[in-house]
């Protein structure tokens, strides 16, 4: 039968072959159980959870749970209404207050979820006959945020600072430039060199925004990211970042020191028309964000994490995404998406959940198992993990 | 640069990318006949907007299926 879906076909194909040959399925995974940020029972076995960008471990922390119960009890348990209309409770103030002060900056707009967010602010900013210069490897909520908008799109290669000056220059005169980057690419977990690539950008008069969602928290002096890191937050126009990775929750936002920035609450309609967040969604995230300024001690142990994983990764033989941990992500490539759906559920057998990353989510094609520490993960464990690594690598012939 | 100027420089800058070595008229198309992928795309467009000095944007590459667009879009932007 032919209709809108057989364009589908080919992948249907794929995927029932992948099955065919007795793996389980990556894509299908339950957690039946949640017992810590670190562990679960997925498919009736306890797993250590080693891909879930829960950086911090804020999930099961007893000031944040008490914040969501106080907010369920007080609020409800949902707002049914537009942040513009009637969606806007004391809460959703209470963590944009947290946000401005987290980043010390003079704005913060919060979204239903990070993909919102960019796709809201970009599509919003960025107006027909202005230009969108973007890292051709950036997140799909960027690339939504372009197609969604009008603007012409013009991508240069990966953490290219040449590339992206030599097409900041031949923008016609005149022309409104807004340049797209990210703190942390979360395929690879490489960071940008932001320091010089927001000085070509100002040089050549773009506004930059900046997608910090996997470092937040935990990289640079506050936590703010890699701008802070490098030292150039100020020279950055919008920070786009996410609740749901180290602050342990769901939901989006931008924040801004632009003068006219509030006026986006009006005319971004990813943000207008869509309903806010749940009133113990963003209490939990409030207290979240508040925590995380005091979260040095659990930084430390989690770069700690980072690095043990990656040297011990290197030694055992396995082909990793960066020469050295430059983030909470290590991604373990893998040789094709057959031989990375094995290894994935030879882990899985071991008591181990890696992310399974394919095409088109990940650059030039590649298979990768991405692993994403948690400063709650143990020492012991992120042995335990190594060894894991090892029996499976061995067992599916990757090392 | 007239279109036959235009159309030799091209002709150079794809043969590196043309793997299989297919004649390349004005209808020959980059997904189907010469199976570029997205990757692909990226670097011969940037060694286009590189040798040409000029800004092909994602937006004018979709109006784009074959080779005679490319080379009719090219000699366009020069002229802007």
């Amino acid at each position: 039968m032919t209709d809108l879906f057989s364009k589908f076909d080919p992948l249907i194909q794929q995927r029932e072959t992948l099955l065919a040959s007795g793996v389980e399925d990556p894509f299908n995974l339950v957690m039946e159980k949640v017992l810590s940020p670190t562990r679960a029972i997925c498919n009736g076995r306890e797993t250590i959870l080693l891909g879930t960008y829960n950086y911090m471990g804020m999930t099961f922390d007893p000031d944040v749970i008490q914040a969501g119960k106080d907010a369920l009890d007080n609020f409800g348990s949902g707002t049914t209404g537009s942040r513009v209309l009637n969606g806007t409770y004391q809460g959703h103030r209470e963590v944009e207050d947290a946000l401005k002060e987290f980043y010390a900056m003079d704005h913060a707009m919060v979204f239903s979820t990070g993909y919102q967010a960019n796709l809201g602010i970009i599509s919003t900013i960025a107006g027909k006959d202005d230009y969108i210069v973007l890292d051709i490897d950036s997140h799909a909520s960027i690339w939504d945020g372009c197609s969604l908008g009008n603007a012409q799109i013009v991508p240069f290669k990966h953490n290219d600072i040449e590339a992206m000056e030599k097409r900041l220059r031949r923008i016609p005169e005149g022309a409104g430039k807004l340049v797209v980057l990210e703190g942390v690419y979360s395929m690879m977990g490489d960071i940008a060199p932001l320091k010089d690539m927001i000085a070509v950008a100002k040089a050549n008069g773009a506004m930059v925004l900046v997608d910090e969602a996997h470092s937040m928290g935990f990289i640079g002096p506050n936590g703010r990211g890699v701008a802070e890191d490098q030292g150039v937050l100020d020279q950055v126009d919008f920070v786009i970042g996410t609740f749901s990775k180290s602050v342990g929750t769901v939901g989006g936002f931008c924040v801004s020191n632009h003068p006219k920035f509030e006026i986006m609450r009006l005319v971004c309609r990813p943000y207008v028309f869509t309903a806010s967040l749940p009133p113990s969604v963003v209490a939990t995230a409030a207290t979240s964000i508040r925590k995380l300024m005091h979260g040095s001690n659990k930084r430390a142990h989690l770069w700690e994490n980072s690095r043990t994983l990656h040297a011990g990764l290197k030694a055992l033989g396995f082909q990793l995404g960066t020469d050295v941990p430059q983030s909470a992500i290590i991604a373990v490539i893998m040789p094709d998406l057959e031989r990375g759906a094995g290894m994935w559920e030879a882990l899985l057998r071991e008591g181990l959940y890696v992310n399974l990353a394919r095409p088109p989510a990940t650059p030039a094609n590649m298979t990768l198992l991405r692993c994403s520490l948690c400063a709650e993960h143990s020492s012991e464990q992120v042995q335990t993990i190594l060894a894991m690594f090892e029996r499976a690598g061995k067992a599916t012939g990757i090392i | 640069m007239d279109r036959a100027q235009t159309d030799t420089r091209i002709r150079g800058l794809i043969e590196p990318f043309n793997k299989k070595g297919v004649a390349i008229d004005d209808t020959t198309t980059f997904a189907g006949d010469l199976e570029f992928d997205s990757l692909t795309v990226m670097d011969f467009v940037a060694a286009i907007e590189d040798e040409f000095d000029i800004i092909i944007s994602m937006n004018q590459q979709a109006e784009i299926e074959n080779y005679g667009q490319l080379v009719d879009a090219v000699c366009k932007l020069q002229g802007d």
